[in-house]
């Protein structure tokens, strides 16, 4: 019999386990509604931020890691978790923030980098790093034609977890979601 | 832990974020007379790393002082006098040379404290520092070429950024005194020691500004004060812009 090989990163078989096994999936699921606000084809679970979900008596216990130390949007997925779990019914609701481990890219769920790609984000395994681990001058993946034949036009995005770059092909301009 | 280390530690956390909330507000300043737009933008990005770090270290230190005091107690109700960041980073924006080689002083710098800062044996410390060791490697890298750029540039850029470096020398040494407290706290694993980084932090930006065509200067002159909370007077006038509306309405939430 041939061995399966996973293809699964083991800290995504971790997470997926951790939600599989949870006694309140439901409040995992019902989470799979608060997108990231800057990039709404993410989810927080998509994105690797949605670090655990409790049930405490009545109150639901959510806990989030920032992706990075001064991003804007996580004010608003902390509001946003609170209105669509007081949607479901639960009233009381807690959010811890939790910043060790530090949020990895290599947190974001294969679905995620899929919809990202779509949307027109190149998901961070779209460009070879440089030799430092960090974002390439060039030849990050287009996600409107596929040509590898771009060019770096900013490090810095329109938000910190993105780069900006151009592609020589198509012309079009394109986000990188960056590794870190 | 003891109340000695507890209070070292609470001026320690306090002491890192008026380092990062005081450079985040400086390079904020750029925002919107950066030389092209998406140079705005990464100082802006750059400048948020630091703001949410300042926040991170003051939230630790709000709920070590356990006195009702908040994270926005810490950024905006202190005066100059109170502050304890290193007089490097409260110098005003100056030029764009100005900026960036005071950026690569910095980000040099927080480039070896950090990874020493994750491995501290204060867990939320460590956390906060490790969170920045992966920023760090990119504001390092803008920059370095920045310098790089503006070194090697023109004639003009050249002579810009060598004067830069002149002026803020002198202002670097601060970053490697070690006093009573941080003593305590690298004694017993929590803070770090600086004073072992200087040499590889000169090496490593020596080689930078030498690689940019810039003479890096001779150790003639050396300015103390920010960490016993004796400023240039650049300061004050930061600080003024920076707390008016928070001290025009106190307890405003936007």
């Amino acid at each position: 019999m041939m061995k399966q090989i996973s293809l699964m990163p083991d800290e995504q078989y971790q997470r997926l386990q951790q939600r599989n096994n949870a006694e309140v999936k439901n409040l995992w699921d019902i989470l799979d509604e608060v997108k990231d606000p800057e990039v709404p084809v993410l989810s927080i679970w998509d994105l690797g931020i949605l670090r655990d979900v409790e049930l405490d008596g009545s109150s639901v216990v959510v806990t989030i890691t920032p992706t990075y130390s001064g991003c804007p949007a996580m004010d608003t997925i902390s509001s946003d978790v609170k209105a669509e779990l007081n949607k479901a019914g639960y009233q009381e609701v807690v959010i811890k923030t939790k910043l060790s481990p530090a949020w990895s890219s290599e947190w974001m769920s294969p679905q995620g980098r899929k919809n990202l790609r779509e949307y027109g984000i190149a998901p961070p395994e779209d460009a070879d790093l440089c030799e430092e681990g960090l974002t390439p001058e060039a030849h990050a993946q287009c996600p409107h034609c596929n040509s590898r034949n771009t060019r770096r036009i900013s490090e810095f995005g329109s938000t910190a977890c993105k780069a900006l770059f151009q592609c020589n092909d198509c012309s079009e301009p394109f986000d990188y979601f960056k590794k870190i | 832990m003891s109340d000695a280390i507890k209070a070292a530690t609470l001026e320690y956390a306090t002491r890192l974020g008026d380092d990062a909330v005081v450079l985040g507000h400086r390079i904020s300043e750029w925002v919107s007379y950066g030389p092209f737009l998406e140079e705005d933008i990464a100082y802006a990005n750059v400048s948020l790393d630091y703001v949410g770090r300042a926040r991170m270290f003051y939230t630790y230190a709000a709920e070590l002082a356990d006195d009702g005091r908040t994270e926005d107690d810490f950024a905006y109700m202190r005066s100059d006098r109170d502050y304890r960041n290193l007089l490097l980073l409260e110098m005003p924006r100056g030029d764009f040379a100005y900026s960036q080689v005071r950026q690569l002083l910095a980000d040099v710098y927080y480039s070896l404290v950090l990874p020493k800062l994750a491995q501290s044996k204060d867990e939320r410390l460590a956390a906060v520092a490790a969170k920045s060791v992966k920023e760090t490697k990119y504001h390092v890298r803008r920059s370095r070429d920045w310098v790089h750029r503006l070194g090697d540039g023109t004639e003009e850029s050249h002579k810009r950024t060598q004067k830069a470096v002149d002026q803020l020398w002198g202002y670097t040494h601060e970053m490697f005194d070690m006093d009573e407290t941080e003593q305590l706290l690298a004694d017993n694993g929590i803070g770090v020691d600086v004073s072992k980084l200087r040499d590889q932090w000169h090496k490593e930006v020596s080689a930078i500004l030498t690689e940019a065509t810039i003479t890096v200067p001779e150790d003639s002159w050396a300015v103390r004060g920010g960490r016993t909370g004796y400023h240039t007077e650049n300061l004050g006038h930061m600080l003024t812009q920076m707390q008016i509306v928070h001290r025009s309405h106190p307890g405003c939430q936007w």
